[in-house]
C-alpha cells in the first residue's frame, strides 16, 4: 500500500461515499413528513421541570 | 452497603500500598491522599445509610436526584475561581517575571498546566457533569440511575482533579498538553469516566420519552469520544509500579499527531460538543422558546463530530509531520466552519422573536453573548488553520488570544448562564439573590475578554511579524529578546482583562452563596417589556 | 440508509454510530504514519540518549520547559536563519514523549546544542536576567542544589526499551556507571560510554566539584539537542514526503 494508492482511493470512492452519506443525512432531516415529529421533539425541554 | 464497602476498602488498600512502596515523593503523597479519600468516602457512606432519613421530600413525582447537581453548582463555582486565579497569577508572571520566586512549585512551567487543567477539567468538567446530570433527568422524565454511582462520578472526579493539580506542583507531568496527569491518575480517571457513561446511559434507558433530546446527543458524543481520546493518548509504560514517572508508547512524529488529535478534540468534544449540549437545553429554557431548527441540529451534530476529529494536524503546520497529513488537517478545519456556524445560528436564532428579553434578562444575555463568542472563535479557528496564516500565528500569543476568546467567551459565559439558571432551582428558592449582580458580572467578564483577546491579537501578530522582519541589508532585524521586550505592555493589558474576568466570577460566587442561604437582595427589578409573550409553539423546526 | 428515528430511540446504537463516525478521521490520519516508510527520513547519527541526557530530559519535562520553548524549526527562511537547519522527524524518533511544543514565549531550542557554553547555561539557569535583561524566564537555582537523586536509570532505560527505543542489554547494565562517566573526562568508563553512545560529550557540565546535580543533567541534555544528525550527508531530495 503506497501513498498514491491510498490517495487515489480517498479521492474517488472515499469522496463518493461521504457525499452520499451527507446527502442521506440531509434527506432524512429535511423530508417534509418528519416535520411534526421534530416539532414535538423540540418541545421536550418544556415538559418537565 | 456491604457491596459498596468492598471497592472502597480496595481503594484504601491500593492507596496504602502505593504510599508504602513509593519510589518518589509525589507517589508517596498521592498514595496517602488516595487512602484518606477512600476512608472519608467510607465514613460518608456509613453516615448516609445509618443516619436519620432526610426530611426533605422529593419535590417532583419522578424524585429527580438533584443532590449531585447541587454539589456540582458549588464545585463548578469553586474550581472556576481557582482556575481563573491561577490564570491571573501566571499572566502576572509573564508581565513581571520576578513573581516566579524561582521555586520549583511556583515557577511558570509548573503553574501553567495547573491553570489549563483547573479551567478545562476542574471548572469545565464539573459544569459538564452538573448540567448533563440535570438535563438528562429533565429531558428523560427519569431519576438519575443508581444511588451511589452518580456520587462516585462526582467525588471520583474531584479526586482526579486534586491528584492532577497537586502532581503538577510536585513536578509530575507527561508534558502532553491538556493530558499532563501521569499514568496512575489516568487509570483512576478511566474508572470515573466509565461510571459517568454508564450512569448517563442507564438514565436514558429509563426515559419516558421515546425520543432522545438533542442536548443528550451532544453529551453522549462528548463522553464517548473523550474516553476514546483519553485511552489512546495516554498509553504509557510506567518505570516502576509505585513510581510516578512513565514513558509514552508513541514517539516523535507519531506522538505529535496522537497528541494533537487528542488536544484538538479536547477542544472539539470537551469544550464544544459538551457545551453545545448545555446550549441546546438552557437557551430554549431561559428564552422560553424551542430550539430554532431541530433539523439543523441533526445535520450539524453529525457533521460536527465527523469533521472535528480530522482537524488535529493544523497544530503541526510546517513541522516534521508529513505534508499530506497537514493538508488534510487544514482542509477539514476549514470545512469545520460550516457545522460550527450551524450550531451558532441554531442557538442565536432560538432568540428570534424574543430579542427584547436580552434587555431585561442578564442570564439570557450571558447565554447569547457566549454563542456570539462561539461563532467568532469558530470563524477565527479555520482562518488560523490555513497554512499561510498559521506560519505567522503559530507559536505566538495570537493562539493564546484565540483560545481565550473561545474559553472565556464561549465556555465561560455559557457556564455562568447555566450556574445562574440552576442556583435558585437547586437550592429551592424562588429567585437569585440578585439579578442586577448578574448584569455586573456580565459586563466585567465581557470587557475583560475583549481586553484579553485584543491584547493577545496585537502582541501575537506583532511578534510574528518581528520574528520574520529583515533589515535593509538582508539580516534579521530583531533578536528574539527584543521581541520579548515588545510584549510587555500587552502582557499587562492581558493581566487587567484577566483580573476583570476573575472579579466577575467572584461576584457570581457571592451571588450563588447568598442565593443558597435563601437571601434576596432588595433591588429594582428589570422592567419587563410590554410586548406580547412569545409563543412556545410554532417556531421553525 | 440508517434510520435516524431508531438512533434517536436507541442509545446504544447511537453510541456505536458516534464511535464509528469519530474513528474515521483519526484512523485515516494516524495509522499511515506507522506504515508509510517515508514518514521518518533516513539519516545518519541518531542514537538513544545517554543515561545522563535522559535524566536531563526528564528534568526538562518535569519543569514544563515545553510550555514556552518549542523544539521544531519550521522550513521558513527566517527560522532557518535564526535557529538553523529545519527539524526532521528522524530527530525526535527516540523522544517519548515528543517535545515539539506549541508556543515560543522563549526561543526555539531544537538547535540549541553547542550554541552556548556550559557556563552560559549554568549562569542563565541560576538567573536568566543576568545574561538577557529582557527575559521573562523563571530562574532555576534549585537545580544546582539538587543531586541527581539515586535514580534507577537502568529502570528508565528498560521502560524506554519497552516502548521501542533500542537500548541494548549492555547499555542497561552500564546505566549507572555511564551516567557518572559522562561527567568525568578522566573516567575509566569513558571509552565504553562513547562506544555505546557514539559522539556523546563527556565533561563536568556544571563546572562544580562534588556530587552530580540536576544542573549537570539538564545542561548535558540541552547540549545534545539537535546535534545528532549528520547534515553533511543528509540529502533533502531523497526524503520528499
Amino acid at each position: 500500500m503506497t501513498y498514491d494508492n491510498v490517495a487515489y482511493f480517498a479521492q474517488t470512492w472515499g469522496l463518493l461515499y461521504l457525499v452520499v452519506l451527507f446527502a442521506g443525512v440531509l434527506i432524512y432531516a429535511l423530508r417534509p413528513s418528519a416535520r411534526k415529529k421534530f416539532e414535538d421533539a423540540a418541545q421536550i425541554p418544556f415538559k418537565e421541570d | 452497603m456491604g457491596l459498596i464497602a468492598l471497592p472502597i476498602g480496595f481503594c484504601a488498600a491500593i492507596g496504602l500500598i502505593l504510599a508504602a512502596n513509593a519510589q518518589d515523593t509525589a507517589m508517596y503523597v498521592h498514595g496517602l491522599m488516595f487512602f484518606v479519600g477512600s476512608i472519608l468516602a467510607g465514613f460518608w457512606v456509613i453516615k448516609s445509610t445509618t443516619g436519620a432519613p432526610k426530611a426533605a421530600a422529593p419535590k417532583t413525582p419522578e424524585g429527580f436526584n438533584d443532590g449531585v447537581v447541587r454539589a456540582g453548582v458549588i464545585a463548578s463555582t469553586f474550581w472556576g475561581i481557582v482556575g481563573f486565579l491561577v490564570g491571573v497569577i501566571i499572566a502576572s508572571q509573564l508581565a513581571f517575571p520576578v513573581l516566579n520566586f524561582d521555586l520549583p512549585w511556583t515557577n511558570f512551567g509548573r503553574l501553567r498546566p495547573l491553570h489549563t487543567s483547573a479551567v478545562i477539567f476542574a471548572f469545565g468538567g464539573n459544569v459538564l457533569i452538573m448540567t448533563s446530570f440535570y438535563v438528562v433527568q429533565r429531558t428523560s422524565g427519569a431519576r438519575l440511575a443508581g444511588n451511589w454511582s452518580p456520587w462516585f462520578v462526582f467525588w471520583g472526579y474531584q479526586m482526579f482533579i486534586v491528584l492532577a493539580a497537586s502532581g503538577y506542583l510536585l513536578g509530575v507531568t507527561q508534558s502532553k498538553e491538556y493530558a499532563e496527569p501521569e499514568w496512575y491518575v489516568d487509570i483512576w480517571l478511566t474508572f470515573v469516566w466509565v461510571a459517568y457513561l454508564l450512569v448517563f446511559l442507564a438514565t436514558l434507558w429509563k426515559r419516558k420519552e421515546p425520543h432522545i433530546y438533542v442536548a443528550n446527543w451532544f453529551f453522549l458524543a462528548f463522553i464517548v469520544t473523550v474516553a476514546l481520546l483519553h485511552l489512546v493518548n495516554n498509553l504509557t509504560m510506567p518505570v516502576s509500579f509505585a513510581g510516578s514517572k512513565s514513558y509514552i508508547l508513541w514517539s516523535g512524529v507519531q506522538d505529535a499527531l496522537v497528541q494533537w488529535w487528542y488536544g484538538h478534540n479536547a477542544v472539539g468534544f470537551f469544550l464544544t460538543a459538551g457545551f453545545l449540549g448545555i446550549m441546546y437545553y438552557f437557551v430554549p429554557k431561559q428564552a422560553q422558546r424551542p430550539v430554532y431548527s431541530y433539523r439543523l441540529s441533526i445535520v450539524h451534530f453529525w457533521s460536527l463530530i465527523f469533521l472535528y476529529i480530522w482537524a488535529g494536524p493544523h497544530h503541526l503546520h510546517y513541522t516534521a509531520l508529513p505534508d499530506w497529513a497537514q493538508t488534510l488537517g487544514m482542509t477539514f478545519s476549514i470545512m469545520l466552519w460550516m457545522p460550527s456556524w450551524g450550531g451558532m445560528i441554531n442557538g442565536l436564532m432560538t432568540l428570534s422573536g424574543a430579542w427584547d428579553k436580552l434587555r431585561t434578562d442578564p442570564i439570557l444575555r450571558l447565554l447569547a453573548v457566549s454563542i456570539a463568542f462561539y461563532g467568532m472563535s469558530t470563524f477565527e479557528g479555520p482562518l488560523m488553520a490555513i497554512k499561510e496564516v498559521n506560519a505567522l500565528s503559530h507559536y505566538t500569543d495570537w493562539t493564546i488570544g484565540h483560545v481565550h476568546s473561545g474559553a472565556l467567551g464561549w465556555v465561560g459565559l455559557v457556564s455562568f448562564g447555566a450556574i445562574y439558571y440552576l442556583a435558585p432551582r437547586m437550592f429551592n428558592v424562588t429567585r437569585l439573590y440578585s439579578v442586577r449582580m448578574v448584569s455586573w458580572h456580565f459586563w466585567l467578564a465581557t470587557i475583560g475578554i475583549v481586553l484579553y483577546a485584543a491584547a493577545m491579537w496585537v502582541s501575537g501578530i506583532m511578534q510574528g511579524l518581528m520574528w520574520r522582519a529583515y533589515d535593509g541589508l538582508g539580516f534579521l532585524q530583531y533578536s528574539f529578546a527584543e521581541t520579548v521586550e515588545a510584549m510587555h505592555p500587552f502582557y499587562v493589558i492581558r493581566l487587567i482583562g484577566g483580573l476583570m474576568f476573575l472579579g466577575g466570577a467572584l461576584i457570581m460566587a457571592y451571588n450563588v452563596y447568598r442565593t443558597a442561604k435563601g437571601d434576596q437582595r432588595t433591588e429594582q427589578p428589570y422592567a419587563v417589556s410590554n410586548a406580547p409573550q412569545a409563543q412556545v409553539q410554532g417556531a421553525v423546526s | 440508509m440508517i434510520d435516524h428515528g431508531k438512533l434517536e430511540r436507541n442509545s446504544i446504537l447511537m453510541v456505536v454510530c458516534i464511535l464509528l463516525v469519530v474513528s474515521i478521521g483519526g484512523l485515516v490520519e494516524i495509522a499511515p504514519l506507522f506504515y508509510l516508510e517515508s514518514t521518518i527520513e533516513k539519516v545518519k547519527g541518531m542514537r538513544p540518549y545517554t543515561p545522563l541526557e535522559l535524566a536531563g530530559r526528564n528534568i526538562y519535562v518535569r519543569e514544563g520547559c515545553y510550555n514556552c520553548h518549542s523544539q521544531m524549526v519550521r522550513p521558513l527562511r527566517d527560522e532557518i536563519e535564526r535557529y538553523g537547519h529545519y527539524s526532521l522527524a528522524a530527530e525526535s524518533m527516540y523522544d517519548h514523549p515528543f517535545q515539539w511544543g506549541s508556543k515560543r514565549t522563549g526561543p526555539d531550542l531544537a538547535r540549541v546544542g553547542g550554541k552556548y557554553s556550559d557556563e552560559w547555561h549554568f549562569t542563565h539557569m541560576i538567573d536568566p536576567r543576568s545574561l538577557v535583561p529582557e527575559s521573562v524566564m523563571p530562574g532555576y537555582p534549585f537545580l544546582a542544589k539538587t543531586e541527581v537523586a539515586e535514580l534507577d536509570m537502568a529502570a528508565h532505560l528498560r521502560a524506554n526499551r519497552a516502548v521501542g527505543v533500542p537500548y541494548s542489554d549492555e547499555m542497561i547494565a552500564n546505566a549507572e556507571s555511564d551516567l557518572l562517566a559522562q561527567l568525568d573526562p578522566d573516567a575509566d568508563g569513558l571509552d565504553g560510554l562513547q562506544q555505546r553512545y557514539p559522539g556523546a560529550k563527556a565533561r563536568n557540565f556544571d563546572g562544580k566539584s562534588g556530587a552530580p546535580t540536576e544542573m549537570d543533567a539538564l545542561i548535558a541534555y540541552l547540549q545534545v539537542i539537535g546535534t545528532m544528525v549528520d547534515f553533511s550527508v543528509y540529502k533533502a531530495s531523497d526524503n520528499l514526503r
